[in-house]
């Protein structure tokens, strides 16, 4: 199934002048993460497919109008620090698998934008808002300018972490991360699934990650699942590092009622889990869509509801998100926006 | 829509390989690849056999390198509650069937330094996979091959061709027998070994993998019980509100299938723990059968696995 595409990439930054923005067909699109005016953390997977039309569910793969800009922004975060892509030894057939699974997906979702011509191992891959024409060997890295996960993930928007199934446990082995909220992948490489999350406050108590990983490990081949998180970020910015916390650590205090309607964001991560085929790894994207508040005030449920999340908040989830310096604030200036009426059920705009 | 997705294949090729053994081809109608898979993996198949539909793993043996079809050896048994006899009697050349998506219960470790294999009978079928994935990649191993007699010995030709002498093969009635112990205590640090072939010999190796000091986290086997007959018996279901009869060759699994129920399972061979169902009520005996469940957990009663287990006693209560 594939889109029609009129897609009108942006030219856009996100970093030093922040020119992001979204247009208002982007922003009604958006995966809104709260089914509800109250959050709590939860296993809140479902399957990933047959998505609604006209959502970033549409296809399993999404591109939308900030591809361009997202892909040059990596591109500059790579050249500063390479160590943001790795893949140790025993993960490079999972980086093929990778790279089978983003170019058939693209191409068959976005045939305008994309295509790929297979004849045995003989792989041939156009981009073309890329302007990228690949002829190559599928497993043969030397026919290929980085390697597989390297090459396919410069090209895709969102981070995408690849995972080693053993022992009953998922490692983070590979991955391409940097678009991330305050992670690392260069810390968090080699740990199993309870290592990674081991920051998270409240959830392991709660038992959720026991039954996460019984649940991700069940994911097989053509039952894709996914899943939606969220935090909030000062200025449009994708690369919210440990490794640059000095850059945007200090921004979370700048925060002022004059200017949170389009300096704040609610950076949402659409985060879904593939069975890889010839590995038995699995694929964990972490696509990021950011909304201003001043964009979400032109959906009249979404900024009542925000609202309401952001005042129930249990406090200690509110401080490992980093949302101490301007919860208030946001508070303030949605509370403008709520008429107190009850909203109706599910996320998706009225 | 279901929870277990299923391809639809054609029967291309059904091949004698021995008194006991046939060998299944699958390929899709229009002739395009197959899923991909990995070494190890199996599929389950559906049979439409009269008015029961059975569901029954099996690995796949043909090169992940090659999906343009999928190949899978099935051994009579004669004892069993019917799949292998129904593979056997009914399905040839050309017949429409339904497959599952490759599902990886026993996958190779990819760190590993040294890969060592044992197989036993038509437990050779995941390693003819594996072989043909390590060839490509490249990377030790060693394929350990016990079989009764020379003529069941499948697949000892083409494997000899392809792997040379990281072939052993074990012929029981020539007085051969495989070293389990000589074996297991003089592999190199890092060695991984997996083992498929029949229970008892699944669990002797275990237990000298044990005794030689090899970490669990380096000891693979693949087992799927088989679902046993049984006495029929009732059982409720809390979600749906159905009462649920199972026939004597049926397993619960397949009876809540028969009922319209969408349960999950992959491996319907109490091993892989996708099917774990809570007991609600129970007054009677569960007769546990799977490897997934501890022993605490069978005592609790509080547990079952649906895909192999039984039950008999007055009344059943599981939350599906």
């Amino acid at each position: 199934m594939s889109t029609a595409s009129k897609i009108e990439f942006r030219d856009e930054t996100f970093r030093d002048d922040f020119t992001f923005k979204n247009s208002p067909e982007t922003v009604l699109r958006a995966p809104f993460p709260f089914d509800n005016d109250e959050y709590m953390y939860a296993v809140n997977m479902e399957l990933h497919k047959d998505g609604k039309k006209g959502t970033a569910f549409e296809q399993p793969i999404d591109v939308d109008e900030h591809y361009l800009s997202e892909m040059h922004d990596r591109a500059l975060v790579l050249d500063e620090d390479p160590l943001r892509c790795q893949s140790l030894p025993h993960m490079t057939l999972a980086g093929w698998d990778t790279l089978e699974l983003l170019m058939v997906s693209k191409a068959e979702g976005y045939p305008d934008l994309f295509s790929l011509s297979r004849d045995g191992d003989n792989w041939h891959w156009i981009n073309r808002p890329m302007n990228i024409d690949q002829k190559f060997v599928f497993g043969d890295e030397t026919t290929l300018p980085y390697g597989p996960l390297e090459y396919i993930t410069r090209q895709a928007q969102g981070d995408f972490c690849v995972l080693d199934e053993r022992d009953g446990n998922l490692w983070m082995d590979a991955g391409m991360v940097t678009t991330q909220a305050d992670w690392s992948l260069d810390f968090d490489i080699g740990m199993n699934f309870f290592e990674w999350h081991a920051p998270v406050p409240l959830a392991h108590e709660k038992g959720i990650f026991k039954r996460a990983l019984k649940y991700l490990l069940a994911i097989q081949q053509s039952n894709p699942a996914r899943r939606l998180n969220w935090t909030m970020t000062v200025n449009p910015r994708l690369d919210t590092s440990p490794e640059h916390y000095h850059q945007w650590g200090p921004e979370n205090t700048h925060i002022t009622p004059e200017n949170v309607a389009d300096k704040l964001f609610l950076r949402i991560e659409l985060q879904s889990f593939w069975r890889l085929p010839r590995s038995n790894g699995m694929l964990f994207p972490i696509r990021c869509y950011m909304l201003s508040m001043r964009d979400l005030t032109t959906v009249p449920k979404w900024a009542k509801r925000f609202h309401r999340v952001l005042n129930t908040l249990p406090p200690e989830i509110g401080s490992y998100k980093g949302l101490d310096n301007f919860r208030q604030i946001a508070i303030d200036y949605l509370a403008n926006y709520d008429d107190g009426k009850d909203t109706s059920p599910g996320p998706f705009p009225d | 829509m279901s929870v277990n997705p299923m391809l639809d294949v054609i029967v291309t090729d059904v091949v004698e390989v021995n008194s006991l053994i046939k060998r299944f081809h699958f390929k899709l109608p229009d002739g395009s690849p197959l899923p991909a898979f990995s070494g190890g993996a199996h599929v389950v198949i559906e049979m439409q056999d009269g008015e029961q539909i059975r569901r029954t793993p099996y690995s796949l043996m043909s090169s992940p390198l090659d999906t343009s079809d999928y190949q899978i050896s099935i051994r009579r048994d004669d004892e069993g509650r019917g799949g292998s006899l129904y593979m056997h009697r009914e399905v040839s050349k050309g017949m429409k069937m339904r497959l599952s998506p490759p599902t990886n219960l026993f996958a190779l470790d990819n760190r590993s330094g040294k890969q060592l294999m044992i197989a036993g009978g038509i437990g050779i079928t995941p390693f003819l996979a594996q072989t043909a994935q390590m060839i490509a990649r490249g990377g030790a191993f060693e394929l350990h091959y016990g079989v009764r007699s020379r003529e069941l010995g499948s697949y000892i030709d083409e494997l000899g061709a392809r792997i040379g002498h990281r072939l052993h093969c074990y012929i029981g009635d020539e007085g051969q027998k495989i070293d389990f112990d000589g074996l297991l205590s003089s592999q190199p640090a890092g060695t991984h070994v997996y083992v498929c072939g029949p229970e008892p010999m699944i669990n002797h190796v275990l237990e000298r993998a044990k005794a030689n000091g090899w970490p669990d986290s380096h000891v693979h086997y693949e087992h799927f019980a088989k679902a046993p007959a049984g006495q029929p018996f009732t059982f409720e279901l809390k979600a749906s509100g159905k009462t649920i009869e199972v026939g004597e060759n049926q397993s619960m699994l397949e009876a809540m299938e028969a009922a319209g129920i969408d349960a999950p399972y992959l491996c319907r061979g109490g091993a892989c723990g996708h099917c774990e169902s809570d007991v609600i009520e129970v007054d009677g005996e569960v007769q546990h059968e799977d490897h997934w469940l501890d022993d605490d957990e069978k005592a609790s009663g509080k547990k079952i696995m649906p895909c192999v287990s039984r039950f008999c006693g007055k009344r059943l209560v599981i939350d599906r």
